[in-house]
């Protein structure tokens, strides 16, 4: 009885002391006077730009990430490719890899002096301290989620249903859209959400090739930062809280979808 | 439609499924693939559906090769183990799929899901899911969704193998009066000799890759071709190098020249039929099988003294190779 609550208490305070009191605490600071100085530091041109632009990288990502995760995902639970565990394992980098590295390791590819960024920027292309590089770095991190909820996704549900579908007439496209894309589909969603989560609560990596351009290549976590940094308490807080009601969606989303996904 | 396969091989690994298999099913009939698993019936099966491409060899359908042509576009219908069931999509979808992918007319489909839905005897059932039926329910599902497409062969690949004993038999009956009146040439492959010998005009039996014999369910049981064959379509007794059917070994109280005597170990009353359990001198035991009047006659009991004789004895040249 006495192990058992002791156990209640460890694991509870744990949590307490590392996500609700410090959760709690910027909910605090944020509203302690009230709602007018959240809405005024959200409504600051610079912040609402940080947050459109952090709201534009997920809406491009996301989809490009989807489309590729879900593609990567068929061609390695479904077709005998040469090298499936290698590409498996390439795949979960973006998990183990510092975000900070990546960004370094997008400047050396692409920054003026990187390996072809030189060419690019004969081109009139800037990767590096502007939105394709944001991109790429959030792509980047973001990139796994989907393919790898839904590869168990795939496994389980096995092949005969698509097999069924095609002695019934159903080519490869029209096998996907109908069978394998509707059983697949809570797999997807959680995917979605996760690397949604993902791209919006990107700092490293976009820190690093953004070059924090006030109003021009800030995101909302970089705004956070930054706002900080200069004694903007209140701005800091304010943006922080919506990226924390963003993320408290999404925890509720996937609550929702979790189990359904399991049925 | 007459289905051709010509010296097909395949290969998964280094198991070898399909060794050079030649077979020619005519037009109109229900012929089964009978064999133990690995026995390369279910692989033939694929092959002929489109689902595996095999290593070498081709297969025909009604004289047209189709060994390059995808499962799509063979006009075949399947019919798989564990149903394949499509899971999203209400009975009555299940069935158009087919229908919708050939984008016949809405009111066509409407129409002949309700025709196929009575043939199926699943009325009423068209809006639920697949899995509110049962296991019975849900592979009669299948069935009339490969029917649909009216396909020119029907495959179905241990279709009641998922199934318990009752359902089984059931099923196996109504297949039979079903291709009877639908007469679409049709292939089913099971390990069940019974499920085999009851529904099918012809029986291929198959084992290591190979066709060992094919022919009607009687000839199969009268004449077969070797010793596999021989215990694979049904019961046998060993009697020194030659095979028995049980209900070939005379029992009798009196030796007569050509019989062995022998123990009695057990008496097994299956209703009609009895089992009769023997020792032979030399240690062998036997399984003879009697009417339940000829054992009450002879008056059999465990621990008597009998003598027996094979009224019909097989001796195959090989030797069932380990």
């Amino acid at each position: 009885m006495i192990a058992r609550w002791g156990l209640r208490i460890v694991a509870l305070g744990y949590l307490a002391m590392l996500l609700l009191v410090p959760v709690g605490m910027i909910l605090y600071h944020t509203f302690k006077d009230g709602f007018a100085p959240f809405w005024d530091a959200i409504t600051q041109p610079d912040a609402l730009h940080a947050l459109r632009l952090t709201i534009e990288i997920a809406l491009i990502v996301v989809p490009l990430n989807t489309i590729f995760g879900i593609i990567i995902a068929i061609m390695l639970v479904r077709h005998r490719v040469p090298g499936a565990t290698l590409i498996s394992a390439v795949l979960a980098l973006p998990f183990a890899l510092s975000p900070v590295v990546v960004g370094l390791a997008l400047i050396l590819t692409y920054g003026q002096t990187g390996w072809f960024g030189a060419d690019l920027a004969r081109e009139g292309v800037t990767v590096i301290f502007s939105l394709p590089g944001m991109v790429l770095a959030t792509m980047f991190v973001s990139l796994p989620f989907v393919a790898r909820e839904v590869m168990p996704v795939l496994r389980e549900v096995g092949e005969e249903q698509e097999q069924a579908a095609a002695t019934l007439g159903a080519g490869a496209f029209t096998t996907f859209r109908r069978i394998t894309l509707p059983a697949i589909r809570w797999g997807v969603v959680y995917g979605v959400i996760l690397a949604t989560a993902r791209c919006i609560g990107e700092y490293g990596a976009v820190a690093v090739v953004s070059g924090n351009v006030i109003g021009s290549s800030e995101t909302a976590t970089v705004y956070v930062n930054r706002s900080y940094e200069s004694f903007d308490k209140q701005g800091a807080y304010s943006v922080a809280v919506v990226l924390a009601l963003v993320a408290l969606a999404t925890v509720l989303l996937m609550t929702l979808f979790k189990p359904r996904s399991e049925a | 439609m007459a289905i051709t396969a010509l010296n097909v091989t395949k290969r998964f690994g280094d198991f070898v499924a399909l060794d050079d298999v030649s077979i020619e099913i005519p037009d109109g009939s229900l012929t089964a693939l009978l064999g133990p698993s690995g026995s390369g019936k279910s692989t033939l099966l694929r092959v002929i559906a489109g689902l595996e491409t095999p290593d070498t060899g081709s297969v025909s359908l009604n004289g047209r090769d189709v060994t390059e042509l995808p499962a799509h576009r063979r006009d075949i219908g399947f019919v798989f183990q564990h149903y394949a069931a499509f899971k999203h999509m209400t009975v009555a979808r299940n069935i158009a799929f087919g229908l919708e992918i050939r984008k016949r007319p809405k009111d066509e489909i409407r129409r002949r899901v309700a025709e196929l839905i009575e043939l199926v005897h699943l009325d009423g059932l068209g809006d639920r899911y697949p899995s509110q039926l049962s296991g019975g329910q849900r592979q009669r599902m299948a069935l009339a969704r490969a029917l649909a497409v009216e396909p020119e062969v029907l495959l179905l690949d241990e279709p009641f193998g998922a199934l318990d004993a009752r359902v089984r038999k059931d099923l196996r009956m109504w297949l039979r009066r079903l291709h009877d009146e639908v007469h679409v040439t049709t292939v089913i492959v099971t390990h069940d000799q019974e499920e085999a010998m009851e529904v099918a005009d012809s029986v291929v039996v198959m084992h290591r890759g190979r066709i060992e014999q094919e022919g009607a369910p009687r000839e199969l049981y009268d004449n077969p071709a070797n010793r596999f064959v021989m215990s694979f379509v049904g019961p046998v007794s060993e009697l020194g190098d030659a095979l028995v059917r049980p209900h070939d070994i005379e029992i009798r109280h009196s030796p007569n020249g050509t019989t062995q005597s022998a123990v009695v170990e057990r008496v097994v009353h299956l209703g009609f039929e009895v089992r009769v359990i023997l020792t032979l001198e030399n240690g062998e035991q036997l399984t003879a099988q009697l009417t339940r009047d000829e054992a009450a006659s002879l008056g059999i009991e465990p621990g008597s003294s009998v003598f027996v004789r094979p009224r019909a004895a097989r001796r195959f040249a090989e030797p069932e190779p380990a």
